[in-house]
């Protein structure tokens, strides 16, 4: 067993490298958990050390990429020059259903694509221009949002202006979104914004834009689903979970939610937070605004499934409670035979992770289910309040890393040699190129769903074959061959 | 060829001394392109005998880009063969005036605008609000700046600013400052005070234009006045001008002052008053003020 001590020896050692600036600078964002801490001890949310690779985004990749881009029938338009909008296409995987092009548009991707004479002589005229052709062509669209790129911001274009009238001429939202890139010090700051523009622009005129389903009545058990992105399908077992212990979803926002389940939310009774990085700030104005109540969960693996459906039953009757039970019951057996079969092949292998909001931590416990242990953890863009939450998910000697550099996270590798890392698209090949093996937690490497009962099965299994595949005994480096 | 710019605060005259000596120069066998970097694109005018001429960025907006523009639709000849063109611009609040100027000076060069020339000279908007409109300085395409300034406690403040701008791209881009104009407002001691402040900023007066009515005549019949009153003494002080610019070998980098030591500058020549003055002053209302 690692003791504190001997982390914070490695940490010195890895902090060597670096000229005494960021030496300094980096050190505040490394540490161990030391037992009693109620804290992780680093600092977060600052500006990244320049000259560092960071893994994180920005202002836009937050507003457009998480928080607004899952609203399926909407149109979300990059609204810039080209880049933005191409290279962020079908960048995250968040799953709906619909017919695309018609009702739907999450896999597609439109952008102003903004030429010198735009900068020159602003785009306002063109953004104009641009959504009466999104309303010609995509007639059932539910609204526009526009994601202004950094140019926009430089030259000072007046969105709102734009987005008032066209509101106006096509009777449906059109939201202007201020999220340019050189905003903040990570993509955290766009899923505030993003926030802010729910509040600003949709939630004053929801009850005119709200469609109420046919015959709806509201009931005691109506609740939303909040910062579930719908990741390889996450939302839908953890919208039949709850659907199982009696409650009523009316919003799923947003991951494969509709503009229509947006202006809903303000109806229910409790938001149910999943990703509380990237959506705690429209469940607290709700809360401020409509008295609705939120309360976070977590739906990776049984322990924390259980767990969170037991929480969230206890907000409702004993109706909801028992049936609460019923469905943990239910699993039980299944959940057993999972991990029976898994266990055995993944005992007492070694995890790091570094991921974005809520993964660094909600994770933990589905790999304790699997027998698996966190050495290390890590936030690309969490803040001080995540790291809190952090402390309650992990144990004594763990390694925490905030906004990790390239540097940092291999020279960490190299000397914890875990069994699996758990990170981003961005870090993959490196650590694949070291015979580590890993996997994608942003994106679940193309699989998932990983929340809920039956996104546990595919967890098990993927964690599973990325371990225990024969491939990394087989590299070898050719000087050793 | 000498690339010159002439640079100064808003409404001091620089569209009209850099045409009117840009004529007086061409009159010495010089070959001379003028290069308007202001929206209001008003720095061929006196040289075309019109209103404004049609500007790279309008056309480039009509067609769609500056690729689909051919130069000779831009560059137009004026009085004495002198080239005119006019960058153009976003009508004010909107866009970005800085960037347009650095489009239209890129398109420029790379139609081959700048050969056979013996001076370009860049008329650049009042003052430098933003990088683009630094760009004339900042890429070595302006290698000799001339400020045109005035006895006015505003205009000697955008000059200092200037040189400061020109300080900043002196070591990277080679510009030098050529000297300060002095365009004649008629203020007291006017002369002394410009000479004072060209010594602060390590440079020269190179000529003191004085006020003259035959400048605005010259103007209403779009003109300058060179053409429009060869024999005047004014047109003879615009000779003498082009010529100093001509000849000009004193280019330095300047050394801006603070803010305090140019208020000092004003106290001494009496356009600020000192603190002391100034106390003075409202006790003195306050007298007026209880009487």
């Amino acid at each position: 067993m690692a003791t504190v001590e001997e982390r914070k020896e490695l940490i010195g050692e890895v902090l060597e490298a670096y000229p005494a600036k960021a030496k300094k600078l980096r050190s505040k964002h490394l540490d161990v958990k030391a037992d009693a801490a109620a804290d992780c001890g680093v600092k977060s949310n600052k500006k990244s050390v320049p000259g560092v690779m960071t893994t994180r985004g920005c202002a836009y990749a937050g507003a457009k990429g998480v928080v607004w881009g899952p609203v399926k029938d909407m149109v979300h338009l990059s609204h810039g020059p080209v880049g933005c909008g191409y290279y962020s296409w079908s960048g995250r995987r968040n799953y709906y259903v619909g017919t695309t092009g018609v009702d739907t548009f999450g896999t597609m991707q439109f952008t102003s694509d903004f030429q010198e004479r735009d900068i020159v002589f602003g785009g306002d005229k063109k953004l104009d221009k641009v959504i009466n052709e999104l309303e010609e062509l995509f007639p059932l669209s539910q609204g526009t949002t526009i994601e202004s790129e950094c140019p926009v911001g430089l030259i000072g274009d007046d969105i709102e202006a734009v987005a008032r009238r066209k509101a106006k001429e096509t009777g449906k939202p059109v939201v202007p979104v201020r999220c340019e890139g050189f905003r903040g010090v990570s993509q955290s700051l766009g899923h505030h914004i993003a926030n802010d523009t729910v509040r600003d622009w949709v939630l004053p005129k929801a009850d005119e834009y709200r469609k109420l389903p046919n015959g709806f009545e509201p009931s005691p058990y109506d609740v939303n689903i909040v910062g579930d992105y719908n990741i390889g399908g996450d939302a839908w077992p953890s919208r039949k979970l709850l659907e199982d212990a009696g409650l009523r979803v009316i919003s799923q926002f947003s991951g494969d939610g509709s503009f229509n389940e947006v202006v809903m939310a303000p109806l229910a009774k409790l938001n149910l937070i999943h990703c509380y990085r990237s959506m705690n700030y429209i469940c607290r104005f709700m809360e401020e605004k409509y008295g609705i109540g939120w309360l976070e969960y977590n739906f990776f693996g049984p322990t924390e499934i259980a767990k969170s459906l037991r929480k969230i039953a206890e907000q409702f009757d004993e109706t909801i409670q028992a049936k609460a039970e019923a469905v943990i019951a239910e699993n039980e057996a299944r959940m057993e035979s999972i991990i029976a079969k898994y266990r055995p092949r993944l005992e007492g292998k070694t995890v790091m992770m570094m991921v974005g909001g809520l993964r660094p931590r909600h994770v933990i416990p589905a790999f304790k289910d699997l027998g698996m242990k966190v050495i290390g953890t890590g936030y690309e863009f969490g803040h001080a309040d995540d790291y809190k939450r952090t402390a309650n998910y992990v144990e004594e000697g763990t390694l925490i890393y905030d906004d990790v550099s390239g540097y940092e996270f291999e020279a960490f590798a190299k000397e914890l040699n875990p069994d699996l890392i758990a990170a981003g698209i961005k870090e993959k090949y490196v650590f694949q190129k070291m015979a580590l093996p890993f996997r994608q937690m942003h994106s679940w490497d193309y699989s998932g769903p990983y929340h809920g009962y039956d996104g546990f099965e595919v967890f098990a299994r993927d964690m599973d074959l990325a371990i225990n595949n024969p491939t990394w005994g087989l590299i070898n480096a050719p000087w050793k061959a | 060829m000498r690339q010159i710019a002439f640079y100064g605060k808003g409404g001091i005259g620089k569209s009209t001394t850099c045409q009117n000596t840009l004529a007086a120069m061409a009159a010495l066998e010089q070959r001379i392109m003028i290069v308007g970097c202001d929206p209001k694109a008003d720095s061929t005018r006196l040289m075309l005998h019109s209103k404004a001429q049609t500007t790279i960025l309008h056309l480039a907006a009509e067609r769609g880009a500056v690729e689909d523009l051919e130069l000779d639709e831009v560059l137009l000849k004026g009085y004495r063969d002198v080239k005119c063109v006019e960058s153009g611009g976003p009508e004010p609040g909107v866009g970005c005036a800085g960037r347009g100027i650095i489009t239209a000076i890129n398109f420029l060069e790379e139609e081959g605008a700048y050969e056979d020339l013996d001076f370009v000279a860049y008329d650049v908007l009042g003052d430098v609000v933003c990088g683009g409109f630094a760009m004339p300085i900042r890429e070595g395409k302006a290698q000799e700046i001339y400020i045109v300034v005035s006895g006015e406690m505003m205009a000697m403040y955008a000059a200092n600013n200037i040189a400061r701008g020109v300080l900043k791209y002196a070591q990277s881009g080679g510009v030098r400052l050529g000297g300060l104009i002095c365009n004649s407002r008629n203020t007291d001691r006017e002369i002394e005070l410009i000479e004072a402040l060209a010594e602060k900023l390590n440079t020269q007066m190179i000529h003191f234009v004085p006020r003259d009515n035959v400048v605005q005549h010259a103007e209403l019949r779009r003109m300058t006045v060179n053409e429009y009153a060869p024999d005047s003494k004014q047109a003879d002080e615009y000779r003498q001008l082009a010529q100093k610019i001509v000849d000009n070998k004193k280019l330095t980098i300047p050394t801006p002052i603070t803010m305090d030591e140019l208020e000092e500058l004003l106290i001494e020549f009496g356009i600020l008053d000192s603190d002391e003055q100034y106390q003075e002053a409202l006790a003195a209302d306050k007298t007026v003020a209880t009487v």
